[in-house]
């Protein structure tokens, strides 16, 4: 109680003055980066006529309103935010990183060591994704999603993937 | 008459084994993705599109659309047992339904909710069998002037109609068009935005985007968010309604139908807003609006069925016109590119058999769904003790080899991975990624038919005011952006779409 007391004490003046909106800032920031590569890489292509359109008109177009949308969340976030919100605890790493490698893995793995080791390979570290991963249990679930992808996808569905290591 | 042929045609065409069978899987994985929390139609669908390669147009479109209104029937049954919105478009079922399970009327809402849906299903079928061909034929008269101006209806629309801030949908919707150009350009031959990636030079794979943004960066949400205990089911209890029940559902059942068959034809439509309008609808215009909460028997029949019937008439404006109204039938659209078939008004001539097949096989799906649901939802309802800790690597095993099956590229894997995670920052962002979808399958369209008009109207931009038809649709446009600023409806969208 004391803490949050003091924590609205020290936080107030500058809530005061600025109500920024990180989410709407950094969307704002994404979609402006977004546009100004899209201008910057379509400034090659030839523009042409309204007539004659080239390659580069539409994707101007494009970019350009981008941009003006990108600015518009960025101003919005900065100064018009309807509440304060900070980017502590908005990601967690944790589970992108688990998910995303889990991935990545499989398909460098596929190749060489088949369907059943991939497939196994990425569900142990698909479970480093929460908080306790149980072993035992992810081998489980690894070795029947393994022998469930060799049997509906390798024969099944015969799909041109090796079952096994080559 | 001509309709009777027509069905006939779809009839023959929907019967064979090989179709009935698809049908059967994709009602079955539509149910099963309904009941499942954290899973619904359209990561189901995207993750499944690579695997229809191997399947002719007509299963792969029966299936796919299956899994769509299958999942409206699956929804309910567990926002009824546990309390959560199985699929987005259930969640007003909830109030009501949940509360009839805690008086142990569980069985009757779920009887009422799978019958209401059955005859919405069936209805708004005919009406997308009787108002196909008429409307195609409008369409057939449409040049580049109109397709152009069809088209950014579409996009505005879906934007005024999405969930969520309007400035964030326009711009999802604006990246999108800007990802569906990387590419060698038509017109030109020049490659864009590709980085000098030759992998690139055919642009972004549809596959690797939606399964991307909707595959992996749902997996990573739900992972945040996913703590502890498999939720508490109610007892289901007697299937059978009371003659009371009926009497108070009946009329319910059929405004939520007309609602909800109107509001799935508007772009950005689909199953959700039918169901949020019928209840408002119901709550409104009921002696004892009190009731609502309480375990109104008109709560669920009318949502119920306004969603069943959106979901089937949001097939309309794709099917027919080419312009996929929502994300799954964006998905749908790029299943049918996938077959080399491009979506639009000559489809109905070209593959009559493919176009009411499908339709003929819906019917009979919503057949299959009313048996998997009723006596069968005792299985359903033991799935929904599976934790999400022993789901997930299963959906992150039909994402990997969905990816990497297509051209066994590790590039397409690692692109994939790029957009799940972008489309995990939307998601921490609350930027709705249906928008960029549609702008991603559109901006190719539109860029065409833009060059197209002002070609042939050497240059004048007043060709898009001048020609009727495009006039008449960009008023629509007008007026629907106009729908934004009257405050009242603002308050109304916020107050419907803050619930989820």
């Amino acid at each position: 109680m004391r803490d949050a007391l003091q924590r609205a004490a020290t936080a107030r003046p500058h809530s005061l003055t600025l109500n920024l909106d990180a989410r709407e800032v950094l969307a704002g920031c994404l979609f402006l980066g977004f546009g100004l590569t899209g201008l910057l890489v379509g400034s090659a292509y030839a523009s042409g006529t309204a007539m004659r359109m080239g390659a580069g008109y539409f994707p101007w177009l494009v970019s350009l309103a981008l941009c003006g949308l990108g600015v518009a969340l960025l101003v919005r976030g900065l100064w018009l935010g309807r509440e304060k919100v900070t980017l502590d605890g908005l990601f967690i790493v944790r589970p992108a990183l688990a998910i995303s490698a889990s991935v990545v893995a499989f398909a460098l793995l596929l190749p060489s060591l088949g369907l059943a080791l991939a497939t196994l390979c990425m569900t142990l570290l698909s479970g480093l994704g929460r908080h306790k991963a149980h072993l035992g249990e992810l081998l489980a679930v690894g070795s029947a999603l393994g022998l469930f992808s060799v049997l509906v996808f390798g024969y099944g569905l015969g799909l041109n993937l090796p079952a096994w290591p080559v | 008459m001509e309709l009777l042929a027509h069905l006939g045609i779809g009839l023959e065409a929907a019967f064979t084994l090989n179709n009935l069978l698809y049908c059967l899987i994709g009602v079955t994985l539509g149910t099963l993705v309904g009941v499942l929390p954290g899973l619904g139609p359209v990561a189901t669908i995207a993750m499944l599109l690579p695997i229809t390669y191997g399947l002719s147009p007509a299963a792969a479109l029966i299936m796919l659309s299956g899994i769509y209104y299958g999942a409206q029937y699956g929804g309910s049954t567990t926002a009824i047992l546990v309390n959560l919105p199985g699929e987005s478009s259930s969640v007003v079922t909830c109030l009501d339904g949940h509360a009839m399970a805690r008086k142990g009327r569980a069985g009757a809402a779920l009887a009422i909710a799978a019958i209401g849906s059955f005859i919405a299903g069936s209805l708004s079928i005919l009406l997308l069998a009787a108002a196909a061909a008429p409307l195609a034929e409008v369409a057939l008269k449409f040049g580049p002037a109109e397709y152009f101006s069809l088209m950014l209806l579409g996009l505005v629309a879906a934007v005024v109609l999405a969930q969520g801030d309007v400035l964030k949908a326009v711009a999802m919707t604006l990246l999108g068009l800007l990802l569906g150009l990387v590419g060698t350009d038509v017109n030109s031959g020049v490659e864009r935005f590709t980085f000098g990636l030759p992998q690139l030079s055919d642009g972004i794979s549809f596959v690797v985007i939606s399964m991307g943004i909707f595959g992996i960066a749902e997996i990573i949400a739900n992972l945040e968010r996913s703590r502890g205990q498999p939720p508490q089911v109610a007892r289901v209890g007697s299937l059978m309604p009371t003659r009371e029940d009926y009497r108070r559902s009946w009329k319910p059942m059929l405004r939520g139908t007309g609602l909800g068959a109107v509001l799935g034809v508007l772009p950005g439509g689909g199953a959700m807003l039918g169901a949020f309008a019928s209840y408002m609808v119901e709550k409104r215009i009921a002696r004892h609006p009190e009731r609502f909460g309480q375990g109104a028997i008109e709560g669920v029949a009318g949502p119920e069925s306004a969603n069943n019937a959106g979901a089937q008439t949001s097939f309309i404006p794709m099917l027919v016109l080419g312009l996929p109204s929502n994300a799954v039938m964006a998905l749908m659209a790029g299943a049918m590119m996938i077959h080399g078939i491009v979506p639009g008004p000559q489809v109905i001539d070209e593959r009559p058999e493919l176009f009411w097949g499908l339709i003929v096989s819906m019917w009979i799906g919503n057949l299959l769904l009313l048996v998997l649901n009723l006596p069968l939802v005792g299985i359903w309802v033991r799935l929904l003790s599976v934790p999400y800790r022993l789901l997930y690597p299963s959906i992150l095993l039909f994402c990997c080899i969905g990816v990497y099956s297509v051209n066994n590229s590790l590039f397409d894997v690692l692109l994939t991975v790029a957009f799940g995670l972008l489309g995990y920052l939307f998601i921490k962002l609350r930027c709705e990624p249906a928008p960029l979808l549609l702008g991603y399958l559109l901006g190719p369209l539109m860029e065409e038919n833009l060059r197209r008009a002002m070609l042939l109207s050497r240059g004048d931009p007043t060709v898009f005011v001048t020609r009727p038809l495009s006039l008449t649709l960009l008023i629509l446009c007008v007026l629907a952006v106009g729908l934004m600023l009257i405050p009242r409806v603002r308050a109304t969208r916020h107050v419907a779409f803050s619930e989820d």
